[in-house]
């Protein structure tokens, strides 16, 4: 492989990663019946808080557990409408949109003033050589996810509630606490998809930087037919789209800037109108559930 | 459901929502008296300050009607930001490339509907991938926001861009295709009439018409709807097309009645608020009009708080959002087994 193709598998790898990682979350999450479309805003919390956390300490580590604090805080507030009250969950999660835009602009605002340095995150390396932690995170968490779903009893039950919640329910199992969990678990990955965002694809936070992100995280869950493997495979597919957007962007190929940042846009809506009609849903999915709480 | 109750609920979010808002200021080390103060300064002090909360209003309107009467279909239009930012590339590239053809009275008739066709035909994508390829529109309709964004921004450096090439903005438009003030007024302009009047022919369609009918039966239960012969995917289409052109006018009368040309990022945060509009409004049309005005003058004020009390503007998306989580928590109706 000569420099350049290494640089564009390096970089396809790197752009994946936080999008396997939400994807993932937010499998388990519909797995038990939960359509979270907040994640996009639990991503941009994460990167806020894993950021300010970051600077002001200088430990990734301490900046990864604020990135999981913030995220984890709005998907419990996602689950407090979307589970507890049964609010509609497509609105919910707009709502949980919008409220990450907003706080996590008007606290970085407050927190610093225009023209008032902005120190950097701090970067979290390689745990093998080429091998990025975050990378190796999504790695283990996919075949963790697998595993937990196919192959464990807990991961059944959660199928189950996803599936036919009724039936789960008249099983002896608590809905209401089974979908809390996934949640909170899909909120927690998300917020580790925007932590890395910061610690690793950049250094700094930067208003709205999630872009999107989530959305196209949420694409690959129906693009990988609700199964792990298979999303690891879409945001593969997508690192090497956005990557290949900067190597073009970097050779000076005649083709205007607005037009490349479109490509994993309309990437994802091409992916869409292919594979989203064959994907089935886990059948209870963004249903609420009337029993007992 | 008393009638009380559907005009106090809006109300009392609305101020909950303000009251969290002025906490979170207060945590952050910044003054929420003076910050209120600041926004209510900027959103009714004097009459240029209310011009600007009616101008703020009009494309709010609009866009929240689009919203309300696509979600009260069961058909979730997250799309109206791109779709605003189509009417309003539309309607420039026609005023500007070739309006000239044309005789001058058609000129501004014609860009408005420009502006519409470009809206109904952003949102048709949309309803194409939901019918032929079951797409959800939830998604489809949030990534077409992003690559309206970046068509506009390509069009205002690249084929629309003014002629003299210095900013990413284009020519200014021809005196033919712009919308004229209200006598007096500084700003306010006569797009604003088209806006306050839409809602009450979206109302008439919606309760009074046999289509209307169909679209709310849809909304209701598809499966019943399906069996009195009415068919979920072409109302589907139908919704969101519509709602699309009225995004696709509200940018249009942006640049034909305030900004005068194009510039990048057209919707700004209009598609998001909408949406809090609409809830705030129950999703009844004419409800729109007083929700469209609170988060106008939410918006006008904002800049004002920014300038005068250091408050960053953006955290009147934090109140967008506190009154739709208060709005969700009693106000939408909810479709059972959907």
């Amino acid at each position: 492989m000569d420099a350049q193709t290494l640089q564009l598998a390096e970089s396809t790898v790197r752009l994946a990663t936080p999008l396997a990682l939400a994807a993932l979350g937010e499998l388990v999450a519909e797995r038990a019946g939960v359509l979270n479309i907040g994640i996009e805003g639990m991503m941009l919390a994460g990167a806020l808080a894993a950021y300010e956390a970051g600077a002001a300490t200088g430990s990734a580590l301490v900046a990864l557990a604020a990135a999981l604090l913030a995220a984890c805080a709005l998907a419990a507030l996602f689950a407090l409408f979307a589970l507890r009250r049964r609010a509609d969950p497509i609105v919910t999660g707009t709502a949980v949109n919008i409220l990450a835009l907003g706080a996590t602009g008007s606290m970085f605002r407050l927190l610093h003033p225009a023209q008032a340095m902005l120190s950097n995150a701090p970067q979290v390396g390689d745990v093998l050589p080429g091998l990025n932690a975050f990378t190796a995170a999504a790695l283990l968490l996919a075949g963790s996810v697998a595993l937990f779903l196919r192959r464990t009893r807990a991961g059944l039950s959660l199928r189950a509630v996803g599936e036919r919640a009724e039936a789960a329910d008249a099983q002896g199992l608590s809905v209401a606490r089974i979908r809390w969990a996934a949640t909170l678990f899909g909120g927690a990955c998300a917020g580790v998809a925007g932590a890395s965002l910061v610690l690793c694809l950049s250094d700094r936070f930067v208003e709205g930087m999630t872009n999107g992100k989530g959305f196209i995280a949420l694409a690959l869950v129906l693009f990988g037919a609700h199964r792990a493997a298979r999303i690891v495979a879409g945001a593969l597919l997508f690192g090497a789209a956005s990557a290949l957007q900067f190597t073009l962007q970097a050779a000076h190929v005649d083709v205007a800037y607005p037009l490349l940042l479109m490509v994993p846009y309309l990437l994802t809506l091409l992916v869409l109108a292919l594979f989203a009609g064959r994907s089935r849903a886990p059948a209870d999915l963004a249903k609420p559930f009337h029993g007992r709480d | 459901m008393t009638r009380a109750r559907a005009f106090a609920e809006p109300l009392v979010a609305t101020a909950v929502a303000l009251a969290l808002a002025g906490a979170l200021l207060a945590l952050l080390g910044a003054d929420p008296v003076a910050a209120l103060r600041a926004l209510a300064g900027g959103a009714f002090g004097d009459s240029l300050a209310l011009e600007t909360t009616a101008v703020r209003a009009g494309p709010l309107a609009l866009l929240g009607l689009g919203v309300a009467l696509s979600f009260r279909c069961g058909i979730w239009n997250i799309g109206g930001g791109g779709q605003l930012a189509a009417g309003a590339l539309a309607a420039t590239a026609f005023a500007t490339k070739s309006a000239s053809d044309w005789p001058g009275a058609l000129a501004l008739p014609l860009a408005l509907l420009a502006g519409a066709a470009a809206g109904a035909l952003w949102a048709a994508l949309a309803a194409a991938l939901r019918v032929y390829r079951n797409v959800s529109e939830v998604l489809s309709t949030i990534l077409l926001n992003f690559v309206a964004l970046e068509l506009v921004a390509w069009a205002v450096q690249g084929p629309l861009q003014e002629a003299s090439r210095s900013y990413p903005q284009s020519d200014a438009l021809p005196a033919a295709a712009r919308l004229a003030l209200f006598p007096g007024a500084h700003i306010a302009h006569v797009g604003l009439l088209l806006a306050a009047a839409l809602p009450f022919a979206v109302w008439a369609l919606l309760f009074r018409t046999a289509a209307g009918l169909r679209l709310r039966a849809v909304g209701f239960n598809p499966d019943a709807a399906r069996y009195a012969a009415v068919s979920p995917e072409l109302e589907t289409a139908r919704v969101l097309v519509l709602s699309g052109a009225l995004a696709g006018l509200a940018g249009a009368i942006e640049v034909c009645g305030v900004t005068g040309r194009l510039f990048a990022d057209p919707a700004g945060g209009y598609g998001f608020t909408a949406i809090a509009v609409a809830l705030l409004a129950r999703l009844h049309p004419l409800g729109v009009l007083p929700a469209s005005l609170v988060f106008a003058a939410l918006a006008a004020g904002g800049g004002a708080m920014q300038r005068s009390a250091a408050v960053p503007s953006v955290v009147v998306q934090v109140i967008e959002a506190l009154v739709i989580l208060f709005s969700i928590g009693f106000a939408l109706p909810r479709r059972e087994g959907a």
